[in-house]
């Protein structure tokens, strides 16, 4: 057994997890001895530590196999390492656009880099985890990071509140995905993922639909599906934007991989039956997401409704039931990560002190104050409302296809319909960024070289991956398939 | 040449990236820039008309790359007798657009020479891939640079106008693209040939039909999904106007010939009263409507949706001929006519848009009552109105003459009463376009703005000129476009006719 002894080279696989776990201990520290230099040297520090712990999760930590080890607790395997890579590369996203920002707002310390990094390691044990006691461990993790970053501008009350409601409603979630995990262990006598789906197979007794259900509803409520999404505005709202930016990119790729892992992996012999409870899920999503995004006069709270739209994309590509589908999801849920960080990359770098940038009448004209950052946003934009020659196009397309070859047709007609709504709200800010006068008195947007740098090349990648689909879509699907 | 089309794709979206990049603050070298990347892909169409072979009906010019290859799609190109047209049409009108707003534009020109570049770069790629995910690429992808012009350099009500734009041609096609990945599913490919070999029900093909009918309706425009286009074309500003008019809606005509009738025969067969009746519709009762409109932009997009209605009544009237004959003689000629239409109807709703530019960038009003005699301040102007006036009640001699007699030539054999409707169109369009002359352009001078106005410059003169060069030419001697078109049209007829099942 390679398992029993712990070893360098046994641990390899986790070269990802072991190392973050290392940088989280070594920013903290230092942001606690470093006094008041921590202003300046725990941004650097981190995402220094986001590069080195990339760079060693390259050399080392790359399988090509699945591997199991840890006694079964933790599994690597490609989908894993691609998807950790990706974290890395978002949150690197993420740390940069949100420090002028927080030195804006007096808001610039240490726990925000701290509990990016302990967020993330949650989202790399979910990635990775292969028993039930895992996916717990990274959901818990990333969760609880999660509603201290909420919190983490402590003289807000808005922040305050969002926080409470994300943590109680979070704790409900948790308690259901419990539950579910506890009936489960319970009937199958296991809480080996794979040992699940073995065990799984055959008819099925009322107590597992039972714990499937709880299950499927932590999984919606995590990924902010109809009717579990009401935290999901008020928190995007609420937060900080910075923080706003990170949770409604990085953990995306958790969310995905949390129904990947205990739906399609574990639970795969009741496929069957999950399928059925997420369409009506997934059809009100969608309905719910676009339709009521078009009411709103927050830009925040409009991209919340938003990402509620395009979780209804998700999880219809869960719904498809097939490796095609979790391949479609996938793709989407990359692209969504990647226009959902230019949008509200943009919020972060339009506002200024004292102007949160957040209310869509404060994009009027904003290509008259700011071109470069109107036309990426114009860009994202396209994207997400699915219009070529942009990335957002292929990704509905993946959804479309997956639902056609599992015969969905009433699903295609209504995620069609759905995405025309869903149009409508992102030429809005278009038609506000392009079309309409500025307003006087608004601040200019702050000339920030390296970060627009970095906007730039987010926008560019919606583009370009537009353009040439390829590469993106063939890695999404060897990886699932 | 090798990479032909290619070159009249990229060239334009090339120096329209270029353009921009050089912006408002070098806008001398921006602008002689735009115009001479048209004149270059006006240009690049010589060697392809010259080059084209029209004895054969398969596509020429091929490209193809790997494009997708886990999608099987790829960047291919081709050209056949209908799509050739269409692009030297698209060409052309790029150029007068680009010199009409030669100084006119004020308000960010380089970025509305780039927006009319670009377009013509994708619009030119929408008629000439030759797989269907290329197309579709092209055909949504044209939406970004239109829904901008509107936006931003149209009227009053442009945002209206161009969000209803958007939102009308977004809902036909996500139907379209629902379809050609159903298509793909099935079949495993992308190629529009495959597509139009592919064995479908007839149920499969009756939704086929209706996805492939509300993007094309939408676009055409037919009744009763044609409301967005007299918003728009009110609202847009002249260039926007021009290549609306003159090539975007053609291209619903164009995805009837190239897709509609080839690979749903079958539904086409049993639906075509349907849209036939629509078309018969669109070219009655939207005559009556275009009679009463005050505002001259708003006349010209209505007569453009009657005209319209006689493509797509070309395009289906193939089925009734069969039946009614039982034989295919005359079934082309309704093709024939539908084409011709669609190049005749883009030059001159083109040059009807660009002259009422030219009265709108002297006075500032699109309403025909503030008009009235306006030969006796324009003559030379009002010469080519009135030309271009007669062009579009289908005067012999102007291309508007060859395209409706074609069709109603045609939808006679088919029957009586569908060629009667049509030659309605001959009493209503001369009805509406006279009138509107009537009003405009003679008579005693009305007012004291019309008794100022300048005659057209030696820009206006040469952009007028050359499309009345161009309508004439089509009506006199249209045999070098029916030549071309001939082989590929006969193709068409017998793959409309041949049935799936």
């Amino acid at each position: 057994m390679p398992d029993t002894l712990l070893t360098w080279s046994t641990l390899a696989p986790a070269t990802a997890e072991i190392s973050l776990a290392a940088a989280v201990c070594i920013v903290l520290l230092v942001d606690v001895f470093a006094g008041a230099r921590s202003r300046m040297l725990t941004p650097a520090l981190a995402l220094l530590a986001v590069a080195v712990c990339a760079a060693l999760t390259v050399r080392f930590g790359h399988v090509t196999e699945r591997t199991v080890l840890l006694h079964g607790m933790y599994v690597a395997d490609e989908l894993g390492f691609v998807l950790k890579l990706v974290g890395f590369l978002v949150l690197a996203w993420v740390l940069l656009y949100s420090r002028a920002y927080l030195a804006q707002r007096g808001i610039l310390r240490g726990e925000y880099y701290v509990l990016a990094l302990t967020a993330l390691l949650g989202i790399f044990v979910l990635v990775s985890a292969n028993n039930l006691l895992t996916v717990y461990l990274g959901v818990e993790l990333l969760a609880l990071s999660v509603y201290a970053l909420v919190a983490f501008d402590r003289d807000s009350g808005v922040a305050a509140e969002s926080a409470m409601k994300y943590f109680v409603l979070g704790a409900i979630a948790s308690g259901a995905l419990l539950y579910g995990m506890s009936l489960l262990y319970g009937l199958t006598g296991t809480l080996d993922l794979a040992e699940i789906a073995v065990r799984l197979s055959g008819p099925l007794s009322l107590g597992v639909i039972l714990g499937l259900a709880f299950i499927v509803v932590a999984v919606a409520f995590k990924l902010g599906a109809v009717p579990f999404h009401m935290w999901l505005p008020d928190v995007y709202e609420g937060a900080p934007t910075s923080v706003t930016l990170f949770i409604g990119t990085v953990p995306k790729i958790a969310y995905f991989a949390l129904a990947l892992r205990l739906l399609a992996q574990g639970l795969a012999g009741t496929s069957q039956e999950w399928t059925q409870m997420l369409v009506p899920l997934a059809v009100l999503t969608l309905v719910v997401g676009n339709v009521v995004a078009i009411v709103q006069t927050n830009l925040k709270r409009m991209l919340a409704y938003s990402t509620i739209a395009n979780v209804g994309f998700i999880v219809l590509g869960f719904v498809a039931g097939t490796a095609d589908g979790y391949s479609a999801a996938l793709y989407y849920t990359l692209v969504y990560v990647l226009a959902a960080l230019g949008s509200f990359g943009v919020i972060l770098l339009a506002s200024a002190q004292g102007f949160e940038a957040d209310k869509l009448d404060d994009y009027k004209g904003l290509y008259r104050r700011d071109p470069l950052l109107a036309l990426a946003m114009m860009l994202l934009m396209f994207s997400t409302a699915g219009v070529p020659p942009l990335v957002g196009f292929w990704a509905k397309l993946r959804i479309f296809q997956a639902l056609w070859e599992t015969h969905h047709l009433w699903l295609v007609v209504i995620a069609a319909a759905m995405s025309v709504v869903g149009a409508f709200y992102y030429l809005r800010v278009i038609k506000l960024m392009y079309f309409d006068e500025p307003p006087a008195g608004l601040p200019a947007p702050a000339p920030a070289g390296g970060v627009r740098l970095a906007l730039g090349l987010n926008a560019a990648a919606v583009l370009a991956l537009g353009v040439l689909p390829g590469p993106l879509l063939n890695l999404c699907a060897r990886l699932l398939h | 040449m090798h990479g032909l089309l290619s070159i009249l794709i990229w060239l334009p979206i090339a120096a329209g990236v270029l353009v921009l990049v050089l912006g408002d603050r070098n806008i001398v070298i921006a602008r002689w820039l735009a115009l001479l990347a048209a004149l270059a892909t006006l240009a690049f169409c010589w060697p392809l008309w010259g080059r084209f072979d029209a004895s054969t009906s398969a596509l020429q010019f091929l490209e193809k790359l790997p494009w997708i290859p886990r999608f099987n799609a790829y960047y291919g190109l081709g050209v056949d007798g209908i799509a050739l047209p269409l692009i030297v049409l698209t060409a052309f009108m790029t150029v007068p657009v680009i010199i009409a707003a030669w100084s006119v534009i004020e308000k960010r020109p380089a970025q509305y020479f780039a927006a009319f570049l670009i377009m013509e770069g994708l619009m030119i790629g929408v008629f000439s891939a030759t797989d269907a995910l290329l197309f579709y690429f092209f055909w949504e992808a044209m939406l970004i640079p239109m829904f901008l012009i509107i936006g931003i350099w149209g009227g009053p009500r442009r945002v209206y106008a161009t969000i209803k734009f958007f939102l009308y041609t977004f809902l036909g096609s996500v139907f379209m693209l629902a379809a050609l990945i159903y298509m793909y599913v099935k079949g495993g490919s992308y190629s529009i040939a495959d597509l139009q070999g592919l064995q479908l029900t007839l149920i499969e093909q009756r939704w086929i039909f209706f996805a492939f009918l509300l993007a094309f309706a939408v676009k055409v425009p037919m009744w009763p999904v044609h409301t967005w286009l007299p918003d728009a074309h009110v609202e847009a500003p002249t260039g926007g106007s021009v290549i609306l008019a003159a090539v975007m809606l053609k291209m619903g005509g164009y995805g009837f010939l190239r897709f509609s009738l080839p690979i749903t025969p079958d539904a086409s067969r049993e639906l075509d009263v349907l849209v036939i009746a629509l078309s018969l519709i669109a070219v009655v009762y939207i005559g009556f409507v275009a009679l009463v409109q005050q505002d001259m932009k708003k006349l010209i997009a209505y007569s453009s949706i009657a005209h319209m209605g006689f493509v797509t009544l070309g395009a289906f009237v193939v089925y009734q001929i069969v039946r009614t004959t039982g034989g295919v003689v005359g079934a082309g000629m309704g093709l024939d006519g539908a084409m011709v239409q669609m190049v005749s109807h883009g030059l001159i709703s083109g040059a009807l848009f660009l002259c009422v530019g030219v009265l709108y960038d002297r006075m500032h009003s699109r309403q025909i009552a503030d008009y009235g005699g306006v030969i006796n301040t324009m003559p030379v102007f009002a010469a080519f109105m009135v030309l271009f006036a007669l062009a579009n009640t289908g005067l012999p001699g102007t291309s508007g003459f060859v395209g409706e007699f074609l069709v109603i030539i045609a939808s006679f054999r088919a029957s009586f009463w569908y060629s009667f409707l049509a030659a309605v169109t001959l009493v209503l369009g001369a009805a509406y376009t006279l009138w509107l002359v009537k009003r405009v352009v003679f008579g005693p001078v009305t007012s004291p703005r019309v008794k100022a106005l300048q005659d057209v410059n030696g820009r206006e003169f040469v952009v007028l000129a050359a499309l009345a060069i161009a309508v004439i030419g089509v009506g006199v001697w249209p045999a070098p476009l029916l030549k071309v078109m001939q082989p590929t049209i006969h193709h068409l007829v017998s793959q409309a006719i041949a049935t799936k099942l």
